[in-house]
Formats: C-alpha cells, structure tokens, sequence
C-alpha cells in the first residue's frame, strides 16, 4: 500500500498547495527520492514502515487526547474525578510502545549490515572533500579529475535565469557503470565534508586523515545528483556531486577520453608557453580555483583568506641561489598548500599551476618584476 | 514589580535588613525572587536577539539565489542563532524558573547559597557579551555551527576564541546554579515534605542540575581541546599528528545529547505543574513521572553518536547507538501517556498556561515521533544534516521548550506581579505562535526528505515553494513575540487583582503565599502533612 499510497498524498497535498503558490515550477515533494539502488529502496520502504506506525500511534493517542479535551470539560459541567494511578495501564503502556520498537529495529539491523557489508566490489573510487569541490581518483584506471560547482556566480546573484538544475550542476560528473557494486573511498583534505546522494542511498562523512568506505550499485542509468552533507566553510552550500550511471560500453568510452585528456595536459608541460597564452590559462584556472577565497579581483577574505594583490608571495622571488625554489615562495605555497591553502600539485596539473602562477604574479592589481613568468616545464622540475 | 513587593515587605517586619532599592538592589541581589526575574528578563532579550538572527536567515532562505547575505555571513547567523538559543535563551529561563519557584514550592525561604546565585546570574553578563561582541571582530563570528567541529573551527578567526571564553563562563554559571539547586531541595524542604511529596517541577530540576553537573564539564574539556588544538600546537583533532577529528565529536555529544534533556526535562515540569491544575485533578502516576525523568536522564549519557551516524562507525557502535535511542522513546511515551490520563475525566479550562501545555504535548509529541524516524540508522542516513533534522529539533526545542517557557510564565505571571495578565491577548499570542510555528516548521520536513541539506545559503528550485512557506511562518512566529512582550509588561504595570490561589485548581506551596509573592516567604517552614 506505502508505495501507491505516497505519490497519491503527495499529489493531493501538492495540488492543494499549487493552487496556493501559483507557481509554474512547483515541485512541493513530499518524500524521500525516488531509490536507484536496492539500499536506497530498503531505507525508503523502512522509513514508510516508521511512519505508518508513527502515524497509527499519533491519531490513537490523540483520538483520546481530543476526545477528553470536548467531553471533560468544566463548560460542559464535567464534574472531576480524582484518581490518579493505575499500575496496569502503567505496565501496558511501557511494554506496547517498547514491543513496537523491536518491530522497527529487525529489518533496521538487516539494512545496516548490509550498508556495510563493502566486500566484492567491482570497481574502486576514491573521492576526496576539498573546500569546495570533489575530487575523484579511479584506482587502477589513471583517471582522475576535479568536480566544481558548474552553476555560474550570475546566477547565484541573480543576474541571470536560474538553470534547470540550479546549483546541482558540476562540470566533471563521476561517471560509473549500471549494475556494477561501486566502492566509495572517502577522505578529505580540509575539512570534514560529507559525500551524499540521496538517489543511492549513500551518505558518509569525509574525514580529513581517515579513510571511510561505502558502496552503491546503481540499477537503473541516470544522472543522480546529491550534495555536501556536512558545514564545510562559506561554499559548503556550493559543492554538490553529480553521479551519471551510464552503460557498460560508455563508461570505457569515457575512461579512454578521460585518459587521453590526461595526456594532452601532460604534454602542455614540455612545451614553451608564452607570457599571453599562460595568461589566458592562468585566468580560467584562478576563477575555477581560486577565487570562491581569493576572490575573483584578489582582495582576498582576511584574515581567513590573504589578498593576493599586493602579497608578498606573489610579488617575491621564487627561486634561491642554489637554483631551488625557496620555502614559502609561490611555487612552494602552491604545490604543498599551508593551513587553509590547500596542496594543490595533487590537484591541477603542470600547466594549470604555472599558468595560475604567471596569471597571479602578472594580473589581479600585480607586476612581479622577479620571477615574472613560470613555465610548465619548471613545475614538472619542482614536483 | 518592585513597588508591589515592596508594598509587600512590611507584612513581614524584616526591615532591619534594610531593603534594597535602586540599580543595587539587582546588582548585589541574593534574593532567589530578583535573581529569577534577573534570569527571565536576560532570557527574552536574548531570545529576540536570536530570533531576529533567524529573521535574517529566513529572509535569505525566501527564495533561490543570494539576495541579503553572503554565504559567510549566513553561516554566522545560523551558528549565533544556535549558540545563543540555547545556552542564552533556553537555559537561562529555566534557572529563572527555578529561582522564583524551588524555594517557593519547597517552602524555603531563599536558595542555599545566595551570594553563589547572584555570581552565577552575573557570569551570564559577560558571556553574552563576548559571544555578541564576536560579531564585530575581524573575519566575524564563529560561522562552523553551534557543534564547532573540528577542523573548521580550528579554521576559524578569534571569534571562535571568544565564543570558546564564553562558553566555558557560561558552563561555570551552570555548574554552581546547579549545586545551588541540589543543595537547595536536598537541604531546605519544608517539614514533612518527603521527596516523593515534592511538586513534579522540583523533581525535574534536580535531575536536570545532575545532568548539568555531569555534562558542562564535558564540554569544557572539548573546549579546551579545541582551543590548544588552535594555539598550542596540539593534535587532538588533527590526524596529522595523531588526532581524530571525530574524537571532538564525541566528546562533544556525551555533553550534548544529555544537553537535549537538560532543555527539556524543567519543561516537563512545567507541563506536569499546569495540567493537573486545569484539570483539576492530582497528576496521573506521580511516581512513574519520577522514574521515567530519571530513566531518560541515564539514557541520555548512553545515545550521543545518534548524532554521529554518518561518520562511518562500525557496526557493532551503530547498533548499540541505535538501540539506545529507540529504548529511550518507552520513558518519554510514558510522560505522554501520564499527561492525557491527567487530562481524562478532569473538569477542563482552557487559559493561555494550558493552551500552551496542550498544545506542547501535541507538538512535542511530533518531535518525538520523528526523533524515532531518525532513531532508525539507515533512515537516517538519508536524513542527517538535512531540514527534515531542522524540522524535529524545532519541535522538540521550540515547541517542547519555548512554548513550555511561555505557558510557564503565564501560570506564574500572576504569583509574580500580583496582576492577571490580560487573558484575551495571551490567547492571541497562543494562537499566532502555535499556528506561525506550524506553518514555519511543518513544510521543513518534507524539504528534509526531498534532500535539502541544512545549513546551506542558498537552494536548488525544486525547494522554492516550502522555503517561502517557511519563511513566511517564520516572520509571522517574530512578530508574535513581540506580542508577548507587550502582554508581559501591560501585566507588570497593572491588571485586575491577583488572589493568592490564583487558579482554581493551583495545588502547592506558592499558592499560600500572597500575590504577588513577597520579597521574603516562608521565614517560617511551613508545615506539609
């Protein structure tokens, strides 16, 4: 009955409540997601047991609880009784409630060790919560990429029409193939994230230091989207992960393209770059990258985020005497990170950060006149 | 209020001690009534601080996109809003009930420890100074939620400092309010009134100052924690250096689940002193209230990863948390079921006090019911950290606690200013509360089960049409308590003449005494058959 029953109440109420609002996109959902895996369906059918339960307890108690608030009233002349105990209803009244709970608590223990039960997977990826984006690595298949936020600030600021799925929207979504029991490794870099998609069934935080393991097997293609679960800082409403399930054949299709792309960014690093060509570059990895703290013009947050107009790494020397880069000098600070800044050399490749760098030293209010252009080839030398 | 007590005092020929008028008369107080006036009074202001930072987070949360706020200063708002509630609003007024009511319905003349009470109301001064004035600092105030998980508080500007100074100021006032209560009701009953002769309000506070007690210095210690972690070089929290992040988390839930009933169990007390008088009729199972609050007092200090469901625990910890949960559902549906038996075959009215009461059993119930939902581990892997979580705190916190607080300080209103208070505009505030509440809150759960994670400044589209409902609650919610106010100080500066009884059916000490209660009772025990 659960499963006819919801959609049923949820388009009455949504119905009712459209005719309020009036409005063109009204969506009023009512319930969890419609599930895309056997965990998610488990959850869905054990939650509506709760409710229906809750439910039944709710009108019964309350039944009475109205029932006595008409009748036993002063204005209709009730007189008072005075009793006030009775040990069997106590003893009822305890054990019902408590035997309802065991009926609850069977098929929640049976999900939970099968949410937990990460053995036999078919394939790997671990997924790491940076502030604020994703990043996904699959083992054994060199493929790795950045996920962010594909919405556009305009947007968010109401500057342009909002996009059919505003705010859910990233430009490298994780890609997997239907049928196949995926295992999630979670990390994180920062701060504690958490990895959540409510189609899967799937949510678990990201902890930096730790690593946390979860699984889904997706039997239906799609595209599921989901957010971060867990405050992560200013962007944590601004990260969210896109999952396309997609079939066998197209998911290798993509892992050959992925690996490829890989490639032709590795290859960027051997060549000479000139001073505009890294500029432009430079310019789409900062606003990608950098500016959700440095901000698009590089005044920075402070004190939790450093302007990089008019900073000292950026303006300094880069390299020391003996040839080396020095400790804190830009490229120093970009491939290891510090506090907050994160290392980025396990997230963008040669030419992305020295490109960024060239940019920093170069644009944003900025005219380093020491190290004023960084090559790629001199950032493959650093790692 | 001062003139009528004062008008009050010679009644009792103590003007030897000489009484205190003017800014010193608060300010040097040992008097368990102007301290728990102090209390409510502080409690109000700060409950319309934090209500105006909910206005602020509600207006943003109108509609999709950025339109007040930025999404740092929304994290500000919702993490101030937290803090502040709780440990400035929600507290506070209950230690001011139990200030003005212990030793009225115990029969003692004052607290224990007079001077302790004045030092523990003044600490609340500068904390509230300090977790406002954080605001101003550079980098603004503490924006990682009112849990401060590590790593991003340790992120955080000096704001969280002063929040973590704060803090620990406000659990000292907590701890010797605490013995201060203990010692009160262990110490100084009337003659004749055994424990289990003492009013159920009385009983809640002194298993509630245990928790307190028990709890504060828990959050103490993560806390300090946290606070070397920031500027000592510590790891406690860093796994860099051998810490767990999630090690802050725990610590943090043993105080804060055991936290939850330490603002809910004073407003059971409350609702077990109001419903039997309206009923006219003794409280049902007297003694299984006592043991229930007792039994939800223990299981609280055995739940605290419920609250940590999604952080990956084994299965054998999963277990247990979930267990202890659902178990601690049984003593609450006991109070419940003891309230409408109070209720059943009574000779009911309806004044505002048992509105509120009914109203809170209603809504509290809700709380409850959905408490159960998240109780069930897989479920609520879909529902941690979502609004379908906002939605059921709301309900156990505001319409479990505030509105308890609210129908409390009607019931008393009259005993302590010896005016009714002006019943046509308390039902009004009843009525546009409990409906604004509903009409803020309800729609949340199912934006929760849609997948709107909290916390977020902004939203994706499917969840427009619920966050304008809320946000239009939750303005009419405001707006409401300014009502309240207004009813409150019409009721202090005058109103038709209180008598000492002043409810028919009030059974208890405090209704011996006059109206509004002078500045010192019960010089003499009062004798309890």
């Amino acid at each position: 009955m659960n499963k006819k029953a919801i959609p049923f109440l949820s388009t009455m109420i949504g119905s009712m409540l459209a005719l309020v609002g009036g409005n063109s996109h009204a969506a009023y959902e009512l319930n969890l997601k419609t599930p895309a895996t056997e965990i998610a369906s488990q959850i869905y059918d054990l939650h509506m047991l709760i409710v229906w339960v809750c439910l039944a307890i709710f009108v019964v108690v309350f039944a009475v609880m109205f029932y006595s608030l008409y009748k036993h009233r002063k204005s209709v002349g009730h007189q008072a009784a005075q009793f006030h105990e009775h040990h069997t209803l106590e003893i009822i009244w305890t054990i019902i409630p408590a035997l309802i709970l065991i009926v609850m608590a069977v098929p929640a223990t049976k999900t939970i060790f099968a949410m937990k039960d990460t053995s036999a997977a078919d394939m790997s990826v671990k997924v790491t919560g940076y502030q604020w984006k994703w990043e996904y690595d699959y083992l054994d298949k060199n493929v790795k990429f950045i996920s962010n936020l594909a919405t556009t600030q305009d947007q968010i600021d109401n500057k342009a029409e909002k996009s059919e799925n505003y705010l859910l929207e990233v430009d490298n979504p994780m890609v997997v193939p239907v049928g196949k029991k995926v295992r999630v490794i979670l990390t994180a870099s920062d701060v504690i994230h958490a990895w959540w998609v409510p189609e899967f069934g799937v949510k678990q935080d990201a902890i930096p230091g730790f690593i946390k393991e979860v699984w889904f097997k997706a039997d239906k293609e799609g595209t599921y989207r989901g957010q971060c679960a867990e405050l992560c800082g200013k962007a944590h409403g601004y990260m969210p992960i896109v999952v396309e399930v997609v079939s066998e054949e197209k998911y290798n299709g993509w892992l050959v393209a992925k690996a490829e792309e890989a490639a032709a960014g590795a290859a960027g690093a051997d060549k000479e770059w000139t001073k505009d060509e890294l500029l432009a570059k430079g310019k789409t990895v900062y606003e990608k990258n950098c500016a959700v703290c440095h901000q698009a013009t590089g005044a920075g947050l402070p004190p939790a985020f450093p302007a990089i107009t008019g900073s000292k790494i950026a303006l300094g020397a880069i390299y020391g005497a003996d040839g080396k880069y020095l400790p804190d000098s830009h490229i120093d600070r970009l491939l290891n990170g510090k506090g907050v800044m994160p290392a980025w050399k396990a997230l963008l490749n040669d030419v992305e950060i020295a490109s960024v760098i060239t940019y920093t030293r170069q644009a944003l209010g900025n005219a380093a006149t020491v190290d004023p252009v960084v090559q790629p080839a001199q950032i493959k030398a650093a790692r | 209020m001062s003139t009528t007590s004062a008008a009050h005092h010679d009644d009792h020929g103590h003007d030897s001690h000489g009484h205190p008028t003017g800014i010193m008369r608060w300010v040097k107080s040992t008097n368990h009534k102007d301290i728990g006036t102090m209390y409510l009074w502080f409690s109000f202001t700060m409950f319309m601080f934090a209500g105006a930072m909910a206005m602020g987070i509600r207006a943003e949360l109108f509609q999709p996109g950025l339109q007040f706020v930025k999404p740092e200063t929304f994290n500000q708002l919702t993490t101030l809003h937290g803090l502040i509630m709780i440990f400035g609003a929600i507290m506070p007024a209950f230690v001011g009930f139990a200030n003005w009511q212990v030793p009225l319905m115990i029969g003692a003349p004052d607290m224990a420890f007079p001077r302790l009470n004045n030092m523990s109301f003044w600490l609340l001064i500068p904390a509230a100074i300090l977790l406002v004035a954080s605001i101003f600092v550079p980098g603004g105030a503490v924006a990682g939620g009112w849990t401060m998980y590590p790593p991003l508080s340790i992120q955080a500007g000096m704001s969280m400092d002063m929040s973590i100074f704060a803090l620990h100021i406000l659990g000292v006032s907590s701890i010797v309010g605490s013995i201060n209560i203990i010692t009160t009701i262990f110490n100084m009953r009337a003659p004749g009134m055994t424990l289990m002769k003492m009013p159920m309000f009385v009983w809640t506070w002194l298993i509630t100052a245990y928790l307190l007690i028990a709890a504060m210095p828990v959050l103490a210690g993560a806390l300090t924690m946290l606070i070397t972690d920031r500027h000592f070089g510590t790891t406690f929290f860093n796994a860099a250096g051998g810490g767990d992040p999630v090690l802050f988390q725990h610590v943090f839930w043993f105080f804060g689940h055991p936290e939850v009933y330490i603002m809910i169990l004073p407003a059971f007390g409350i609702l077990s002193t109001i419903i039997p008088t309206f009923a006219r009729k003794p409280l049902f199972g007297y003694a299984s209230m006592v043991y229930a609050t007792a039994a939800i007092a223990v299981l609280s200090f055995v739940v605290w990863a419920h609250h940590m469901f999604t952080t990956g625990m084994p299965v054998a910890g999963q277990l247990f948390f979930m267990y202890s949960t659902m178990l601690i559902s049984v003593p609450t549906g006991v109070k419940v079921f003891n309230w409408l038996a109070t209720m059943w075959r009574g000779s009911m009215t309806f004044e505002t006090p048992m509105l509120f009461s009914i109203a809170v059993v209603f809504l509290f119930t809700i709380g409850g019911l959905t408490g159960l939902v998240c109780a069930v581990l897989p479920v609520d892997i879909q529902l941690q950290d979502t609004y379908y979580v906002v939605a059921h705190f709301h309900y156990v916190l505001f319409s479990g606690a505030a509105m308890s607080i609210m129908g409390g300080v009607y019931y008393w209103l009259p005993k302590w200013t010896g005016h009714m208070y002006d019943e046509t505009l308390g039902k009004w505030h009843f009525w546009t509360t409990t409906i604004a509440f509903n009409v803020t809150f309800f729609p949340m759960h199912f934006t929760g089960l849609a997948g709107m994670p909290r916390r977020i400044p902004d939203y994706s589209q499917q969840f427009a049409e619920f966050n304008m409902i809320s946000s239009i609650g939750a303005f009419a919610l405001g707006i409401s308590q300014l009502l309240f106010l207004y009813v409150v100080i019409k009721c202090i500066r005058g109103g038709a003449k209180a008598t000492n009884q002043v409810w028919e059916g009030a059974q208890g000490l405090e209704w011996t005494v006059a109206s509004p209660a002078p500045f010192h009772t019960f010089e003499t025990p009062p004798q309890v058959k």
